[in-house]
């Protein structure tokens, strides 16, 4: 039987960018350009794998965001990914993470799941809670912050480096998991894979189609309140030194000016 | 007074330093009535007390340590039904993020995460975040439900205030959902003996500049004169000369310490996501452009290898 993967990615404003707020204090996303978050790359290749390891298996890209979140899409089939899921409603403008995770749940209980994978935060609002939410919506297994991953006859296993202690997880399937940037590089989009990306299907979904009110998504639904936004002022700029061979030393004196020693 | 729950992150019962953080937080919100779960719970209590817990509410079950966070949830999940907190509280671990991230889902509540400081406002806790990699602060509050709010490690300065601290059992049935996560095995992280890197009020960083692994002792030694935290960026990491555990920056740890070293570090927007809000911070660099330059309150324009043990001798010399 054939293993069905959904990967969620997320389309960010590019962190190297000036990156700010619109009046209604949600994101500004005309001045900047958009990306597929390069820490769902991470989660895309983890599909990939898993998916060249079973003997069948189909892989959804699933995002939730405005009409050029279907750029980060198009990344994800030109990577090697089947077909992909878009949802995009005006009503989901300024929608938050419980928002968010509702949106998704639905998506992926619609498309048809055996394994959800996530990328450990997103880039922008980095939160890293959606992977654990939408095992709690779905009602199965979280396996996350996985550095390795592996699926096997139904069984999950990874590795978790936390802070204290390394962990190693199993879940049976169906399950959420999500994967960090040390789980292993991601792939570049060959020529090849580029010109296929053209011809995989992209469906589009509105809220509607997932059962989903309006007033339970977006800036008017939304469970959190942003009330100020402030760019933190620029740093006065510092004493820069150049090292004359007494380099050290002179720094030493700053940080005994500063109490430091 | 209304009362504010508060997960505590303790090991083997030794409470971490961001815990009692939230405790001084809470005070500012109402009674803080800390949640105290697995093996050595209630050995926190003391602790708990000392910075003004007025009620410990602790359970001890293998489930806690056998399977992934499910468990924990369906204990905080109990002491929010019992006890119809006005806030719930987490310190902005990974495990204390699912934790409430699943809790908001369960209770229909609002979630902010990576709070830096938390104040009462007219309709409930107000929280400041830094976003963008600290380039915006910003101010927000749970609109829906009971809030749900994670804070980061040094938000606050933890302050003493002696409550009652009473210990309670709480009584938790555990969700069929439970045990869906195993945790076959687990090896704890070695101790460097050297402080916390997310606690720590100076932390000395290595970049690419540092050349090797072979290197990193240089690094080492200055930080040890400081009794300082060791960091490194992601190309150090990735290059396999420091562990991924002591990675600062987006995808690494966030640290706010009082004075932040980076030597052989260019500064790249991810780097200074994680190090932005340090108090004072300083750079050895041998490229004058480097944009961790923009940074600084002191930098050094020079080779690591000369600066960095000059200023560890003089350091040395200084304290005596
Ligand atoms: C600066 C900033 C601060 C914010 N603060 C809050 C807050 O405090 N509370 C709050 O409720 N909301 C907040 N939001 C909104 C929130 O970030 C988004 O609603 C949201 O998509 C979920 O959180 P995240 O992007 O941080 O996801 P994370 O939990 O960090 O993302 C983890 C993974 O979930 C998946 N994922 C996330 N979003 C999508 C998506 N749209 N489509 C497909 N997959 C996705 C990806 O696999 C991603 O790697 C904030 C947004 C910004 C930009
Ligand atoms: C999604 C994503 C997440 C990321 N997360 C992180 C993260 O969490 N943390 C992080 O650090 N990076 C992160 N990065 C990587 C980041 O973009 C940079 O690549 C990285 O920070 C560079 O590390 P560096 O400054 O050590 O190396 P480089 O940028 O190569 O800089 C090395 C510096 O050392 C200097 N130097 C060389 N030799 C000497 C010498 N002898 N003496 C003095 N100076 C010397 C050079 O002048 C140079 O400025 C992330 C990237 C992405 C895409």
């Amino acid at each position: 039987m054939s293993l069905r993967i959904v990967v969620c990615v997320k389309y960010v404003p590019d962190a190297t960018g000036d990156r700010h707020f619109a009046e209604d204090l949600t994101v500004d996303r005309d001045d900047v350009d958009g990306l597929l978050s390069e820490l769902d790359e991470y989660a895309v290749e983890q599909a990939l794998q898993i998916a060249d390891e079973a003997d069948d298996a189909e892989i959804t890209v699933l995002t939730v965001g405005p009409e050029d979140a279907k750029d980060a899409l198009r990344k994800a089939l030109s990577m090697g990914a089947d077909k992909a899921v878009h949802v995009e409603d005006e009503d989901l403008h300024g929608t938050d993470a419980l928002g968010t995770s509702l949106v998704l749940a639905r998506a992926i209980e619609k498309t048809g799941y055996d394994l959800v994978v996530c990328g450990m935060a997103s880039t922008d609002g980095t939160m890293g809670v959606l992977a654990a939410m939408l095992a709690e919506r779905l009602g199965v297994p979280q396996v996350s912050l996985l550095s390795e991953v592996s699926v096997e006859d139904g069984t999950v296993t990874g590795r978790r480096d936390g802070d204290t202690a390394t962990e190693q997880l199993q879940a049976r399937l169906p399950a959420v998991v999500s994967v960090t940037d040390q789980s292993g590089e991601a792939r570049y989009p060959s020529f090849k894979g580029i010109m296929a990306a053209k011809k995989k299907p992209v469906a589009s979904w509105d809220l509607s189609d997932l059962d989903i009110e309006a007033e339970d998504v977006g800036l008017e639904g939304a469970w959190t309140a942003v009330e100020g936004a402030t760019e933190r002022p620029a740093r006065t700029a510092g004493t820069i030194v150049k090292d004359e061979g007494e380099g050290g030393k002179q720094l030493a004196a700053f940080l005994a000016e500063r109490k430091f020693i | 007074m209304a009362e504010v729950l508060v997960f505590v992150d303790h090991v083997d019962g030794a409470v971490r330093k961001p815990t009692l953080e939230l405790l001084t937080l809470a005070r500012r919100i109402g009674e803080p009535v800390a949640v105290s779960l697995g093996s050595g719970a209630e050995n926190t209590a003391p602790a708990l007390a000392e910075h003004g817990a007025v009620r410990v509410l602790t359970a001890e079950a293998p489930e806690f340590a056998d399977y992934l966070v499910v468990p924990k949830v369906d204990a905080v999940q109990a002491a929010f039904e019992a006890v119809s907190p006005s806030a719930v509280l987490f310190p902005s671990s990974a495990e204390g993020k699912e934790i409430a991230a699943r809790l908001a889902v369960r209770i229909g509540s609002g979630i902010i995460t990576d709070a830096v400081d938390l104040e009462a406002g007219e309709e409930g806790p107000v929280a400041t975040q830094s976003v963008f990699a600290a380039a915006f602060t910003t101010r927000s509050r749970v609109s829906r439900g009971t809030p749900v709010i994670t804070v980061k490690p040094n938000s606050a300065a933890v302050e003493a205030a002696p409550a009652a601290g009473a210990v309670e059992a709480l009584e938790v049935s555990f969700s069929e959902k439970a045990t869906g996560t195993k945790v076959v095995a687990r090896t704890p992280r070695e101790s460097t003996g050297r402080p916390d890197l997310t606690e720590a009020a100076i932390v000395v960083s290595g970049g690419r500049g540092v050349g090797g692994a072979e290197n990193f002792p240089v690094v080492e030694a200055l930080a040890d004169s400081l009794g300082a935290a060791v960091g490194a960026s992601r190309a150090a990491v990735d290059a396999g000369w420091y562990p991924h555990t002591n990675q600062v920056g987006q995808t690494g740890k966030t640290v706010s310490p009082q004075l932040y070293i980076a030597a052989g570090i260019s500064g790249a927007i991810q780097h200074r996501a994680g190090m932005q809000t340090s108090k004072t911070i300083v750079a050895v660099n041998k490229d004058a452009e480097a944009p961790i330059f923009d940074l600084v309150d002191y930098g050094v324009v020079g080779d690591l290898f000369e600066v960095v043990p000059q200023l560890t001798e003089e350091v040395k010399t200084r304290k005596g």
